[in-house]
Formats: C-alpha cells, structure tokens, sequence
C-alpha cells in the first residue's frame, strides 16, 4: 500500500520534470480515497459488480500476468524455429499455445528484432500494451515523456534506455492506435548458446519486450 | 477531438523517467479504481467511451494528474452523464467466480463479415485523410495528410469514432499503415526509420495522382 516513491531515475544533466513530479501528499491521497470509494461504493450499490469481483481483477494483475509470459513466449521462440515462425505470423494463436490471451490482447502482433531492424512499441493516445504477455504496462510507458517523443525522436528515446544504434539499423516505431498490441520479439543475446528454455526466460526483460533496450550476454 | 491525449510527436515533456522497482499499484485507492473501470462497462459504456471520457478532462488537469487519476475523472464523468446514482439496480451482478473466464476471454474488436471487402491490399500507396473530428478519433494528428503504405490488412474491426458515441460499432477494415519518418517528421529524420499505426479505412484516401 505504501510503497516508496523516491526511485525516479533522473538523468543527471536533466532540470526536475513538472509534469512527472505528481506525488501526492497525504491530505491530497485522503481525497482521492474519498473519491474512489464514492465511486466503489455507487457501482458495487447498484449491484453492478461485487466487491470480490473487484478484489478478484486487481489479484489477477497485481500477482497472476505480468511479463514472465511474454519471457515465456520468446525463450520458446529462441529455441524452436518452427513455433517463431507461427509466432511472427500470428502473434495471438501462437501465443494462445502458450495459455496466454484475453484481455487487452485479443489480436497480438510480435515484431522482431534483428540486426538490421529495431522495433519499439508505443500507444501516443492512450496506453494500449499487451496485457496477457506483459502484465500493466510501467507509469514512463503511460507518461507524456514518452508517449510523445518516442515516435518522433526515437533514437533519442533509446538512448535514454542505453540503447545506442547506428545508423544503417531500421527504427520501426509501432503506435498502438487500434486494439491491435505489440510485443517485441528481443534478439537472442551472444553467449546463451547452452542455456534452456527456462532459463532463457529468466533473461528476458520486459523493457526489452517494449522494444526499449537489447539485451544482455547474461 | 484535438486534445492533450493526442501527444505524439511533441518534445517538450523532458526525459523519460523511469522508477526503478515500479510496483503494479502504488497505492490502495489505484487498484480500486482499476477495478472499478475494469468491471462497470455494462452501466458506462465500452473502452471506447472510456478513452473518451479521459480525453475530456480539463488539459491542464490532465498534465498534472497520475495515470489512475485520469482513469478515477473518467469513470466519475460516466458515472454523472449516465445519471448512475439515481439508476435502478442492476439485473446480473458481476461475480468473483466469472473474473478469470472474463479476463482469458477477453473483448474482441473484430467483427467477421461476409461482406468484408477491403479497399485497398498490401503494398497500396494511401493518404491519411486530414480529419478534425470534434469527437473521439483514433487518427493521431500527427499522421494527417501524410502518405504512407498499407502493411497488413488487419482485418474488420469496431470503429471507435462512432462506438464512442454509442453511436454503433460499423466495424470497418482496418490497416497497419507504414509512414516513413522523413514523411512524418521532415528533412532531418533518419532516412532508413519508418512508424506504423493501424487506421480504419475511413481515415485513408488514394494518394492524389
């Protein structure tokens, strides 16, 4: 309930973003609070829904999907060529081999990266992320930040992530602006020739499945 | 309609800042109102009318608020325009039990027709049609006008524009659309980057010859 909020990583050069500086203090929570159960209290009254319906979805986000399925799917794809091809040809059949799907991923797209083509995903007017695969997406996916800049400087926006790509590398920027969502295919990073798929799935990260950073020789 | 929510392309906003650590929710009052936009649209509308809700809030209030704060004044306006306090009970209450088919099941966009006939086929040179609706649109301004080429057919899907309205679904097909980023940004973007959105076919037009 209390997590800390002081982990910002600012880069150094950088002046304090207003836009991003929303922390609220406690007289400010206490009134947010007041609103939510206001709301709660109106739909769960109107027989709309339960309350353990509601304890129910915020279980399956907080603790059930979250972006070991999407490792999943990619250590799968490294290791089977066959399944990679279904996968880039269909993102949500082969992913629903896997047991993943539903909401906010009902038509999945994977994108993969190699060395001559970099994909990184966005959604400019809202949020859209590929929930079964990645679980909710990170507050910098939904921040204007990024959300603005990535398609118009993108090479700029990776590096931010330690991403730095020469020239001759294609930057594929994909805006989520339908209901389509994309998942990032990583490229299999050089030294991980003996690993198995399970521990294959332990490398992958979620950034990397956005299309933010490459990946590491573990 | 032309708001705040419509980002893409601006470079005022800094650097993206990211926390190390994020957890799902930071606070109890998030994953309440998660929950509560998740599982009230049979009273509030579709995710549509939702997106459209959040892009009505006041700009500057936008800026300045949390993600979940722009999820609590859109299930709050919904809740007010459709006079919920003083609606009778609900006929079938949402159950705990029927969460995890719900979420595996999911809400499809796609609407298969055997009348699907899409105009144009990979490869097709189009225009994105320089619309301003004053409602919800899902063509972002910054692709209006500019050519691109079709991508993938995607299939026949809900047009948000009018499901946002509850004006009816009239799925239509919809396109992955590949602009090349010196067509989107000018001169000084790289020559070889490139941007794809998924469009409906109603925001596309033949390019002029």
């Amino acid at each position: 309930m209390s997590e800390p909020h002081d982990g910002h990583t600012h880069a150094h050069d950088a002046p304090p973003n207003p836009y991003l500086e929303k922390r609220r203090n406690g007289e400010e929570t206490a009134a947010l609070e007041a609103r939510v159960k206001a709301i709660e209290d109106l739909v769960v009254g109107k027989g709309l829904v339960t309350t353990a319906a509601l304890d129910r979805i915020v279980d399956i986000y907080e603790h059930d999907v979250g972006p070991l399925n999407g490792a999943r799917v990619v250590a799968r794809a490294w290791t089977d060529a066959a399944y990679k091809a279904r996968l880039l040809a269909d993102g949500s059949a082969a992913i629903a081999e896997l047991g993943y799907g539903g909401l906010q991923g009902e038509h999945l797209v994977v994108v993969e990266n190699t060395d001559t083509v970099h994909n990184v995903v966005v959604c400019t007017l809202c949020s859209c992320y590929p929930w079964p695969v990645l679980g909710l997406p990170p507050s910098w996916y939904k921040d204007a930040p990024y959300r603005s800049r990535v398609v118009i400087e993108p090479r700029a926006v990776l590096a931010e992530f330690g991403t730095e790509l020469d020239d001759d590398v294609e930057v594929r920027v994909w805006d989520s602006s339908a209901e389509m969502r994309y998942m990032v295919l990583p490229q299999r990073p050089p030294g991980t020739e003996g690993m198995s798929e399970a521990a294959l799935a332990g490398i992958v990260t979620r950034d990397a499945m956005i299309g933010v950073p490459r990946l590491a020789s573990p | 309609m032309n708001g705040i929510h419509d980002m893409g392309g601006l470079t005022c906003f800094g650097p993206v800042v990211r926390e190390v650590d994020e957890p799902v929710f930071h606070d109890g009052w998030e994953r309440r109102v998660f929950a509560v936009s998740m599982l009230s649209g049979s009273a509030l509308g579709p995710v549509d009318v939702f997106r459209h809700a959040i892009e009505r809030m006041d700009p500057q209030h936008y800026l300045a608020t949390t993600y979940y704060e722009h999820w609590l004044a859109g299930i709050e306006r919904l809740a007010a325009e459709r006079h919920l306090a003083d609606a009778a009970p609900a006929a079938r209450t949402l159950q705990a039990e029927q969460l995890d088919a719900i979420v595996a099941r999911g809400v499809s966009a796609a609407r298969d027709s055997d009348d699907f006939r899409p105009r144009y086929a990979v490869g097709d040179a189009v225009v994105a049609k320089n619309l301003n609706p004053r409602g919800h649109t899902r063509l972002p301004r910054y692709v209006r006008g500019r050519r691109g080429e079709i991508a993938a057919v995607r299939g026949n899907h809900v047009f948000p524009d009018t499901a946002a309205h509850l004006a009816g679904e009239h799925p239509q097909p919809l396109y992955s659309v590949r602009f090349s980023a010196r067509e989107l940004w000018g001169p000084d973007a790289p020559a070889g980057d490139s941007l794809y959105l998924d469009l409906w076919e109603s925001y596309l037009e033949d390019p002029a010859r």
